[in-house]
């Protein structure tokens, strides 16, 4: 009797993961799978079918010029998005978290970025970098300044993506700064000030400590984003010049669908699938130790 | 290919092709089950009644507008002139996006019967195994005497072997388009554009205005070269006498001596000559640019010369791209494809609806719509095309200069090969590598792509 009720919710069990389990595999197992198997084999064209390849195709990829600059632009871009969008993002939080008039208003400018479609802002921002006429020429003329060719120039392509992003990021993550600040309780900083604590003390020593956790999680979300957010690059610059501003995931998009090398791209996948499990796992075990405030 | 086509390709290529291959997935679906109630009901009824002839017809639409609204009104008519075709028109986002609609419906074995695609991607449509020529459905002597009425320059991008793979259809070329009222300002003569190299120099010297500190508020020329600068670039390649790749599409000449003074003066506009913008070049913004007067010059596709015409604050003329040992310029744009999967049925009705719209009548109503220049010299001798360019004589310009004309560059594994191509473009234009490194790197690169299809 007893074994039988316990099979029965071994099986309601597994019937309720089910969907979940299916969609699962359908769009993300599967494919991870079959990428890895592709990955071993050449592009199937329609006049010769695949072929197996071994590791050539890694071979190529690590003798690839652009696959390692893609890499390093990859870093910069990391570098250069996630402490600045996260820093932005607990500032902003402070600042509308305070009681100040028009603080609706705030909140929503911050967030406004974060609701609209990227290629909506990336044709936007396309216009603001415009030399000669764009909105920052147009400014920086007034000071006597020149045009200058923010997107078209190879040192400064993949820094004027990076700004676009991480005004477009900040917002997203003040809101998460923003519920965790509520949740502090407001009995810390009270008894703090009564012993004197100034504001600073106060930040460094109870508001970002406990703010940790939400950090762990913002930062694991900024560092997949910085390799997944990629739409921008398409309108902005294209890639380049001479691929100065493009990224892992649109190589691989590029590779794919415009070069339509599948084999080739499902090597380089497997490249982007271990580095983002290698990181994820980093986060988790060793900093999820020392998040939480004791 | 053309204009805001390009621009377009590139703008939407992330959201669009996600999107299409969406609804690429969910028609296929949706046709998957049409067919498999279609094959019920014919084995239930007789083969016999079984009368009408199911086209699906992909479209790329690159310049915006009406083009959409001109391709159903055109299907619309043939259906009512042939009733028993069916024709299912499918907009298919951009010529990038068309191209990867087609493949993959064609991967999951449910092609289209016709679509329209760059003619450039001819190479990699027969690579993939997805066309088959029209010869084969052209039977009568009065159907193959149809081939020989297209502009010899659009068919260079349309045959190979000796088969006809494309149908010329939505067809472009660049044209340099330039502002009387600068050139008057200028001291120039309003009525003449610069017909050499070293002309466009010299009147772009005295067309760019520099202010006390130097900052340019007016440039001389400007020639995009923003995500596909290899266009642009294969005009000057073409007029200093190069050809970029083969008829055979399995060699290219990126550096010979000739392609590297092409890219050599290119580069020079903007940094010897300094009567171009340096850096990289927007393509989309170029219009916009010569309407502000930011440049006096401007070289762009003749799609766009509907927009100039609608929008430039001042008076315009339209030339062919100056020549250095000959006049030159590459086609663009998009043919017609059959794609194999299909039934004769079917690829005899395709072919009859392309027929259909690439005669006179029905392609001068496209050209008026679009800008698109009509590929058959009948459609020019109708009296409403003569009546069009007597009022808008600047659409002949890009028709006449089909006489100097050459194929887009077109290869096996075409957008590879380009994009080695656009990256050594752009590196030489901001100056990581001279003309002559990028070249040679970039001719190593496409060897290697194309030593398999030699």
């Amino acid at each position: 009797m007893k074994a039988l009720k316990l099979k029965r919710d071994w099986i309601i069990g597994w019937l309720l993961l089910l969907p979940a389990m299916v969609f699962l595999f359908a769009f993300t197992h599967i494919p991870a799978i079959t990428s890895l198997v592709s990955s071993f084999y050449s592009t199937p064209r329609g006049r010769r079918p695949a072929k197996f390849l071994g590791l050539d195709n890694y071979q190529r990829m690590f003798d690839d010029p652009v696959f390692w600059k893609v890499l390093g632009n990859n870093l910069w871009f990391a570098l250069g998005t996630i402490p600045l969008s996260i820093a932005l993002a607990i500032v902003m939080a402070l600042w509308v978290n305070d009681k100040l008039p028009g603080r609706g208003f705030a909140r929503m400018a911050f967030f406004t970025p974060t609701v609209l479609p990227l290629i909506a802002v990336a044709n936007i921002w396309l216009f603001f970098y415009t030399p000669g006429f764009g909105l920052f020429d147009q400014l920086l003329g007034l000071f006597g300044l020149p045009a200058t060719n923010w997107l078209g120039s190879p040192e400064t392509a993949l820094n004027s993506v990076i700004v676009v992003t991480v005004w477009k990021e900040a917002g997203f993550f003040m809101i998460f700064y923003l519920a965790a600040l509520q949740a502090i309780p407001k009995t810390l900083i009270e008894a703090a000030q009564i012993e004197g604590a100034n504001r600073w003390t106060i930040f460094w020593r109870i508001t970002f400590p406990l703010l940790m956790p939400t950090t762990l999680f913002v930062s694991i979300n900024a560092v997949i984003n910085c390799f997944r957010l990629v739409d921008h690059i398409f309108i902005l610059t294209d890639g380049g010049p001479d691929n100065a501003s493009a990224l892992l995931l649109f190589y691989i998009f590029e590779t794919a669908f415009r070069f339509w090398e599948s084999g080739y791209a499902a090597t380089l996948t497997v490249a982007l699938l271990v580095m983002l499990c290698l990181l994820a796992i980093g986060q988790f075990f060793f900093f999820d130790r020392k998040v939480h405030y004791k | 290919m053309s204009c805001a086509e390009k621009a377009q390709a590139v703008c939407w290529a992330s959201s669009q092709a996600r999107r299409c291959f969406n609804e690429g997935r969910f028609a296929m679906l949706k046709s998957t089950l049409l067919t498999a109630v279609t094959a019920t009901a014919l084995t239930f009824s007789t083969w016999a009644t079984a009368q009408a002839v199911d086209l699906q017809f992909y479209f790329p639409v690159a310049v915006g507008g009406k083009a959409a609204d001109t391709i159903k009104e055109l299907t619309d008519g043939y259906m009512s002139a042939n009733p028993d075709v069916k024709i299912d028109a499918v907009y298919a986002g951009s010529y990038q996006d068309t191209v990867a609609k087609a493949i993959t419906a064609s991967r999951g074995g449910n092609p289209p019967q016709l679509s329209v695609i760059l003619s450039a991607d001819m190479f990699t449509l027969i690579d993939e195994d997805l066309i088959t020529p029209f010869d084969d459905y052209l039977t009568t002597d009065e159907e193959k005497e149809w081939l020989t009425g297209f502009y010899p320059a659009f068919m260079e991008n349309s045959q190979t072997g000796g088969k006809t793979y494309g149908i010329p259809f939505q067809r472009s070329t660049p044209v340099l388009y330039w502002n009387k009222e600068a050139f008057k300002e200028a001291g120039l003569d309003p009525e003449v554009a610069p017909a050499t190299w070293d002309e466009m120099v010299s009147f772009s010297e005295k067309l760019t205005k520099k202010d006390a500190n130097g900052n340019v508020s007016q440039w001389g020329v400007r020639i995009p070269s923003s995500g596909f600068p290899y266009w642009l670039f294969q005009g000057l390649a073409i007029e200093n006498g190069a050809i970029l790749a083969n008829a055979e599409g399995n060699k290219t000449n990126f550096d010979d001596p000739k392609v590297v003074e092409a890219l050599e003066y290119l580069v020079d506009l903007s940094t010897k000559h300094e009567v171009m913008a340096p850096g990289i070049i927007e393509w989309g913004a170029t219009p916009k640019a010569f309407f502000e007067g930011q440049t006096a010059m401007m070289w762009t596709s003749t799609g766009n010369l509907t927009n100039v015409h609608d929008n430039a604050p001042f008076d315009f003329g339209v030339a062919m791209l100056p020549e250095k040992a000959q006049r030159g310029a590459p086609t663009g744009g998009g043919n017609f494809y059959l794609f194999k999967g299909a039934s004769d049925e079917q690829l005899d009705a395709a072919v009859d609806f392309v027929q259909w719209i690439t005669a006179p009548d029905q392609s001068a109503k496209w050209t008026m719509a679009t800008g698109y220049v009509a590929p058959r010299p009948a459609t020019w001798e109708t009296d409403t095309m003569k009546k069009y360019a007597e009022g808008f004589p600047q659409v002949l310009v890009a028709r006449d200069q089909l006489d100097h004309a050459k194929a887009e560059l077109a290869t096996y594994q075409n957008q590879r090969v380009t994009g080695v191509l656009n990256d050594a473009l752009a590196a030489a234009i901001t100056g990581q590598k001279t003309a002559e490194e990028a070249l040679s790197e970039a001719q190593k690169q496409a060897d290697a792509i194309l030593a398999e299809y030699r």
